[in-house]
């Protein structure tokens, strides 16, 4: 078992999961008090002492998937019996393979998945890797590849109108969503199930550390922003809803009265009356609140678009917690877009209604950054001023057109402090169309951001006045 | 339920069920290791879904005192740990005026003119107890260190007194909403417990435990609306508080079977942001795709 866990726990720290020494220590304590036959207990066992953050369950997740995935089910449970019993004995059906024996094992599967029969589905699951993934020992061939091929060959659409047939039928609107709702769940849980069933084998065929190793995705925190899939943006929102509610925090921490203000003699004296003159509890003078004012610049054209709609959720998000927060959205031209992230609004919706609504768009609907922060002046005067903080989203690709640093300048004179964050890799940067040379010379720092980790190292230096910088007139 | 003797955790699982509260398996396993190993627990997860409610349980199954520290910004060790009253130090000088003053210092930081407050309570109380430590997330970092030394070691330092030690350990739960990254410190010292949407079946039988004269086909229904609903991304899902008040809703609006006019109607109970209530109102009126 030792050698076993320092494996795992080796597994761990590659997909991002911090374990320190004394955390994989109190894992090996807590086994001694575990029966190590129960799976679930050695995996509660494992994830209590060695994850200590929500974000990273679903790391720990697929390792223990892979590294225990051996363990044997513990006796009593649908899993044991099950696996005592043959699959093909527990669906009456046997032969090498072929089209009748397909059919028969989605029939199963339709009927197991009807009755939520969690035995005879995972009895049909393993038959079907069986037969469909068409697995080779040592081939190295990603999960994926196998996975596709099961769900292609049990055609996962048709069971589902199926399901929705038998079981929706004659009901109303409201009750056929429900339904299908549930339907859509269990097919997700059967596609969870495939999955793991496919990796038990990988892993029996290759050993948990190669099987690792391929599988390994990177923690959200690293996700490349501009090439995020849907899944990894859907991981993203979830995270960055605390990260503003942080930055707020930690903006709203700066404004309430510290012990640092000067000594408020009045209030000392007056205090002191109840001590007999002695001024044994000294009072302070409350420093000046500082109010936060954030103005954000983002570009949402194509070329950065997911970029966009997250720089577009951070503004969401940052508005729903400050109230001197200014949005403004630009292609080639400019709008202001505040409006759009009031309270209670949905912020899909909000996405829509600026791609509807807000006048972006003032030629072609290629990015012309020069042209937008020229707008910007003309249009919007005052709203950056010395107490102010501009922040600009965007890659600097100005196709062609002309920069106008004298604009952005004129900006970062007006405001507090002037950031650009930007999505693409800095080798890139000035690079074709990218002017980011030049903007970079008006900006007080710029920064890239392809991940939440860069993001939340932004995020900490904004909201901390010690490190931020205060120009003082150029 | 002994904590100190539990020897599976289903007797945890059982105990719990004596106070109510529902456990799934993992919940019951933290909670049995923790006795075990005697560490406190950290439960996260999103609010409503039964973080306090575990630890009155826990005290409520093991016949146990609750303890409980709500934290917040400002809190400080004059309010979480102890404080010398004073008022009562001063009576006693002006009493004792024309003693020697070494004497009178010994007296006056003694035991009769400490106040304990919540984590010093809990350390000296003479019988076990139950300590929660509410929403640590609201602690400033500074002042989480003052959490340290009692999770730690169950001992707290009063320098006028020296260490005081805990005469029995108390079973700690720490609660937080993840608003901010708790110190590595902190985390490093607790057992880790993740507490999120329950399954169906087991809302389905948290409602029927929670809900007195609630139908099982009524309970079924709405444990299925409310995972439906959380399936939409909103803004706010309803958590396990939220359906238990909309069971208590329909059972008194007398609904047997909630249709989608009933449902809509009533949204505000489970959402409590406009937007979300409107877009699900929206979703529902909407045919099946």
């Amino acid at each position: 078992m030792p050698r076993f866990l320092t494996g795992f726990v080796d597994e761990l720290r590659q997909s991002g999961v911090p374990v320190s020494m004394v955390e994989a220590i109190d894992a090996g304590r807590a086994l001694e008090h575990v029966d190590l036959g129960s799976r679930s207990m050695v995996k509660a066992a494992l994830a209590a002492t060695m994850v200590k953050n929500s974000r990273h369950l679903a790391a720990f997740e697929a390792a223990f998937e892979i590294y225990f995935s051996l363990l044997p089910p513990p006796d009593g449970t649908v899993e044991a019996k099950l696996r005592v019993s043959s699959d093909l004995a527990a669906l009456g059906m046997a032969g090498a393979g072929g089209e009748a024996d397909l059919d028969a094992l989605v029939e199963a599967l339709f009927l197991a998945l009807r009755d939520r029969d969690s035995g005879r589905i995972e009895a049909a699951i393993r038959r079907a890797v069986t037969m469909l993934a068409g697995m080779e020992p040592g081939r190295p061939v990603g999960g994926t590849y196998y996975m596709y091929r099961v769900l292609r060959g049990l055609g996962l659409e048709g069971l589902r109108d199926r399901l929705l047939e038998e079981m929706g039928a004659a009901t109303g609107s409201f009750d056929e969503r429900l339904v299908l709702d549930e339907i859509d769940r269990r097919l997700e849980d059967l596609r969870a199930e495939v999955r793991a069933e496919i990796r038990r084998r990988l892993v029996a065929d290759r050993g948990p550390e190669q099987v690792a190793r391929t599988l390994r995705r990177p923690p959200v925190e690293e996700v490349d922003l501009v090439t995020a899939t849907r899944e990894d943006l859907a991981a993203i929102e979830a995270v960055v809803h605390p990260l503003t509610r942080r930055l707020a925090t930690r903006l709203a921490r700066q404004r309430r009265p510290g012990r640092q203000g000067r000594l408020d003699f009045r209030r000392t004296m007056r205090r002191s009356l109840s001590t007999g003159g002695v001024p044994a509890d000294p009072r302070f003078r409350r420093p000046r609140p500082e109010k936060p004012e954030i103005v954000v610049l983002a570009d949402i054209s194509g070329s950065v678009a997911t970029f966009a709609r997250f720089t577009m959720q951070l503004v969401f998000a940052v508005q729903s917690q400050l109230r001197r927060v200014r949005s403004f959205a630009f292609i080639d031209g400019i709008d202001e877009v505040t409006g759009f992230f009031g309270p209670g609004s949905d912020f899909g919706d909000a996405m829509r209604r600026i791609g509807s609504e807000a006048a972006i768009v003032w030629m072609d609907g290629h990015s012309d950054y020069g042209h937008a922060f020229g707008a910007f002046i003309d249009r919007y005067q005052g709203v950056v001023g010395p107490r102010t903080t501009v922040i600009v989203a965007g890659d600097a690709r100005t196709n062609y057109h002309d920069p106008n640093q004298e604009a952005l300048g004129r900006i970062a004179a007006d405001a507090r402090a002037l950031y650009w964050l930007n999505p693409e890799a800095k080798r890139y940067w000035d690079t074709g169309d990218s002017v980011m040379g030049v903007y970079s010379k008006v900006c007080d720092e710029v920064h890239e951001v392809r991940n939440l980790r860069q993001l939340s190292r932004f995020v900490e230096k904004v909201a901390l006045p010690s490190t931020r910088p205060v120009r003082h007139s150029v | 339920m002994d904590l100190n003797a539990l020897t599976d955790p289903d007797e945890v699982i059982d105990g719990l069920m004596s106070a109510s509260y529902l456990a799934d398996d993992h919940i019951a396993q933290v909670v049995f290791l923790a006795g075990r190993l005697e560490k406190p627990i950290l439960t996260e997860g999103p609010a409503g879904v039964g973080k306090t409610e575990l630890a009155r349980a826990v005290a409520a199954a093991s016949g146990r005192r609750l303890i409980r520290l709500q934290c917040y910004e400002g809190l400080d060790e004059s309010r979480a740990l102890y404080e010398w009253n004073y008022r009562k130090q001063l009576l006693r000088l002006q009493a004792d005026k024309g003693r020697d003053w070494a004497e009178v210092e010994a007296d006056i930081f003694g035991e009769d003119f400490l106040l304990a407050r919540p984590l010093l309570e809990a350390i000296r109380s003479p019988e076990p107890v139950v300590l929660l430590i509410d929403e640590v997330d609201r602690l400033e970092i500074e002042t989480e260190a003052l959490l340290l030394e009692v999770l730690g070691d169950f001992q707290v330092s009063i320098p006028e007194l020296g260490t005081i030690t805990a005469e029995s350990l108390p079973f700690v739960v720490l609660t937080s909403n993840a608003t901010r990254e708790l110190s590595e410190a902190l985390k490093r010292r607790c057992l880790f417990l993740h507490i999120g949407y329950p399954t169906m079946e087991r809302e389905r039988d948290i409602l029927m435990a929670r809900v007195p004269g609630l139908e099982v086909v009524l309970a079924e229904r709405i444990a299925r609306l409310v995972a439906s609903i959380r399936g939409h991304s909103l803004r706010k899902p309803p958590s396990v508080s939220e359906s238990i008040d909309w069971a208590r809703t329909l059972l008194a609006l007398g609904v047997a079977e909630p249709d989608g006019e009933t449902v809509t109607g009533t949204l505000h109970v489970l959402l409590k942001h406009q937007g979300d209530i409107d877009r699900m109102a929206s979703e529902l009126a909407a045919p099946a795709s």
